[in-house]
């Protein structure tokens, strides 16, 4: 541990960075974020294999970049999040500085995208087998039961917007949901409103998600949200060989296309 | 007992279907009028919400058609629109959504006989299948005080 | 009115669900739904979560629900007809099992909607809700209502509340004419309790953590300290999950939805902790930035209900903290502002 906060220190001293990004210990044995920003908040600096938070929401938040250089402790969801927000022209090489917290349990820095790229090349970047679980027992239901499962999933929702707000790849200044000219998703949280807001969420993160979960996790009211985009993953692997977060210059799946794309539908 | 008439709405681009359509009506070739037709420019201008607003306010299916492959006036906004239901598809499925209710063609300016059949066919399904019971029960109109407040 | 006392078996609760639902009240109580905890109508009593420490939502929605219809229209060529929503047809209501702090929270609400012009859809819905509380046996290291003036017994708001004195017996608190009205269905069950029962022996022991007088007046004082607003909130990323928990939140927002013929209004829980929520049509939003949103959270409880309502708009039920995605944890907050010299 104190070799992750030396090494945080160094980075501060030396300003290769004026803030780092890692984890702390919070309340009722609960891990947060902590932006070190000196030696005393540099102490605070704590890592195990329960900080599982994906920070790289936070590499975009106005209040944390207004400090200058920012540092990250990374776990996998999160290099794969820079790595679809580069593809998405929302991080610059060479502009994060990344510290990986191997599940090991040592650190690596990574000095370019490139390196990073290499290594999720070589790691398990899949959804968890749990999950995958749940949505092959979804897929296995009927469509009314389908309907019926996320009615009542829907039900709870408040509208509080945790999910979009705890999602890395949620960063638009106006969210379709905040736009009320024209208003495309009914501001109430009635089951319409509930269900045209993760409908329009989950389609929007197709081909974006990084399978990190932390929609999911935020979720007050405990609605799997994260099975929405999760299920959407392998199918456009499959028709359109695109995967999220992989590649610091890919080109979003569906923002593009091929002359061939096949599908079965259409007549 | 009256037999059920189903609400479709037509969702199609300007340049291919709807001249299709239009083809359709002045070759006097007769199709179902259950259908209410919304040009769009384009099929790559459909938005994935613009569907759930049609169910949403009442339609009990949704045709979406547009320029063959390769035959796009702004030359690729088909096959944008094509990958984007292909996804969509999954995400209605996976959501209980019935995607039976959807249907996708491509009918050319050419093609005024394949409109009154994709008309035709998608109705008769439809007919089949029932009204949309599930979405009505979260319709825009349920909010109302009074029963029967439609759109039309 | 001078509070009884009476004593009631655990065994005739089952009863007492039973004789307010052929009432026909309908009844609120806390269900559970997988990791979560519910406010719903129930039916019986096997359906309530009595065990529960909190439901992860208040109870303000049986007065302030995040969806409320308050106007119907139509829609014609001569113009927009109005058809006000009856406030009469709402049901009398029993909430039931709910804790010492939900029933405080009304307090707040009470303040913020009875202010002119009074609120007249929380004020009915309110006055028609009769509120049974549970006392608190546990408390979790979230729990701070004793920092501010409330406790695991507290019966302030509550229309009755009851205490587990033993396996068998639970102590009744009457405390209002409400309580009185409502226990009168259920009066055969009732004995009387005998004096000497010490009810704080049956509560959980909160600890005081802050002083509120001085927490008032020094968040008060500390409106120009950005440094410490943006301490706080750092982790903060913007949702509305603390106030739509929150048993004192008050904030709303109307919608109008219709189609072409018909339309209604709709009343919507808002959060100050959205972007949005202060944001001009020019494009300029007062509060820029989440440290300056997360301090109007803590001024409007800590600075602007007690200075304008006379009530500190916190009832220390934790909620916020434990709801929250990134542990923003209100306690420790208030602890630090409160330690500030």
């Amino acid at each position: 541990m104190s070799e992750l906060i030396k090494k945080v220190k160094a980075l501060l001293n030396d300003k290769t960075i004026n803030v780092f990004v890692g984890y702390e210990k919070g309340s009722a044995d609960r891990i947060r974020a902590c932006f070190a920003r000196n030696e005393a908040q540099a102490n605070k600096v704590f890592f195990d294999a329960s900080c599982t938070q994906n920070l790289a929401g936070y590499l975009l938040k106005h209040e944390v970049k207004h400090f200058g250089k920012l540092g990250i402790l990374a776990n996998v969801a999160a290099l794969r999040s820079i790595m679809q927000l580069a593809s998405e022209f929302q991080i610059k090489d060479g502009e994060v500085y990344v510290l990986f917290a191997n599940p090991d349990g040592t650190f690596v820095e990574f000095n370019d995208f490139h390196s990073i790229e290499a290594y999720l090349q070589t790691t398990d970047t899949g959804i968890k087998a749990e999950e995958q679980e749940r949505i092959a027992s979804l897929e296995a239901m009927s469509n009314n039961e389908r309907w019926l499962f996320w009615n009542k999933e829907f039900e709870k929702c408040i509208k509080c917007y945790a999910c979009r707000a705890a999602c890395p790849m949620c960063y638009c200044h106006r969210c379709t949901t905040d736009v009320n000219q024209p208003q495309w998703i009914p501001v109430a949280s009635h089951e319409r409103g509930n269900l045209d807001y993760h409908l329009m969420r989950a389609m929007h993160l197709a081909g974006r998600c990084v399978n990190c979960g932390e929609c999911a996790t935020a979720c007050p009211m405990d609605i799997p949200l994260n099975l929405l985009t999760y299920q959407l993953i392998s199918p456009i692997k499959e028709t359109f060989g695109a995967t999220a977060g992989m590649k610091a210059d890919a080109t979003y799946a569906l923002s593009t296309y091929k002359p061939d794309d096949k599908e079965n539908f259409i007549i | 007992m009256q037999e059920f008439e189903p609400k479709i709405v037509a969702f199609v681009c300007n340049w291919c279907t709807y001249a299709g359509a239009d083809l359709t009506g002045t070759s006097r070739i007769k199709y179902s009028a259950n259908v209410k037709i919304i040009r769009f420019p384009c099929t790559g201008r459909i938005d994935f919400m613009i569907l759930m607003k049609a169910f949403e306010n009442g339609a009990d299916g949704i045709i979406v058609s547009g320029c063959h492959p390769n035959d796009c006036h702004y030359s690729t906004g088909n096959f944008h629109a094509r990958r984007r239901w292909i996804v969509f598809r999954n995400l209605l499925n996976f959501t209980g959504i019935d995607t039976e209710r959807i249907q996708f063609s491509w009918v050319s300016a050419a093609e005024g006989f394949k409109w009154a059949d994709v008309v035709n066919n998608t109705v008769k399904k439809i007919k089949e299948i029932g009204p949309y019971e599930n979405y009505k029960k979260i319709a825009v109109s349920t909010l109302f005080n009074e029963e029967g407040a439609s759109n039309e | 009115m001078e509070k009884e006392l009476k004593i009631l078996k655990y065994s005739d609760l089952p009863k007492l669900i039973e004789r307010f639902r052929s009432q026909g009240f309908p009844v609120l109580a806390p269900v559970r739904k997988g990791k979560v905890v519910e406010i719903e109508q129930v039916q019986t009593i096997d359906e309530i979560a009595l065990d529960v420490l909190l439901s992860t939502q208040s109870a303000k929605k049986a007065a302030f629900p995040k969806v409320e219809k308050v106007l119907d229209y139509t829609l014609a060529k001569s113009g927009v007809t109005q058809q006000p929503v009856d406030l009469d047809s709402f049901q009398e209501t029993i909430l039931f099992g709910v804790r010492p702090c939900d029933a405080s929270g009304f307090k707040s609400l009470d303040a913020i909607f009875g202010e002119e012009p009074k609120d007249q859809f929380y004020l009915q819905k309110k006055a028609k809700s009769t509120i049974i509380s549970f006392s608190c046996p546990v408390a979790d290291e979230y729990c701070f209502c004793t920092s501010v003036g409330g406790g695991p017994g507290n019966t302030t708001g509550s229309d009755l509340q009851f205490t587990g004195i033993s396996k068998d017996e639970i102590l009744v608190e009457i405390l209002t004419e409400k309580g009185t009205k409502l226990s009168a269905l259920f009066a055969d069950l009732l004995s009387v309790a005998g004096s000497g029962i010490d009810k704080s022996k049956f509560l959980a022991d909160v600890k005081v953590v802050f002083d509120v007088d001085g927490v008032v007046k020094k968040t008060t004082a500390s409106f120009n300290n950005a440094a410490l607003w943006l301490d706080q909130s750092l982790r903060c990323i913007g949702c509305g999950a603390c106030a739509f928990v929150c048993p004192t939140c008050a904030c709303f927002d109307f919608q109008d939805e219709q189609n072409t013929k018909k339309g209604v209004r709709l009343r919507l829980w808002d959060s100050c902790g959205f972007s949005l929520f202060t944001l001009h049509t020019s494009g300029h939003n007062p509060r820029e930035v989440q440290s300056q949103r997360w301090r109007q959270r803590i001024l409007h409880k800590f600075a602007y209900m007690p200075e304008q309502l006379h009530v500190v708009g916190c009832e220390g039920c934790g909620r916020c903290s434990r709801a929250c995605p990134v542990d923003m944890n209100i306690k420790e907050h208030l602890t630090s502002i409160g330690a500030i010299v």
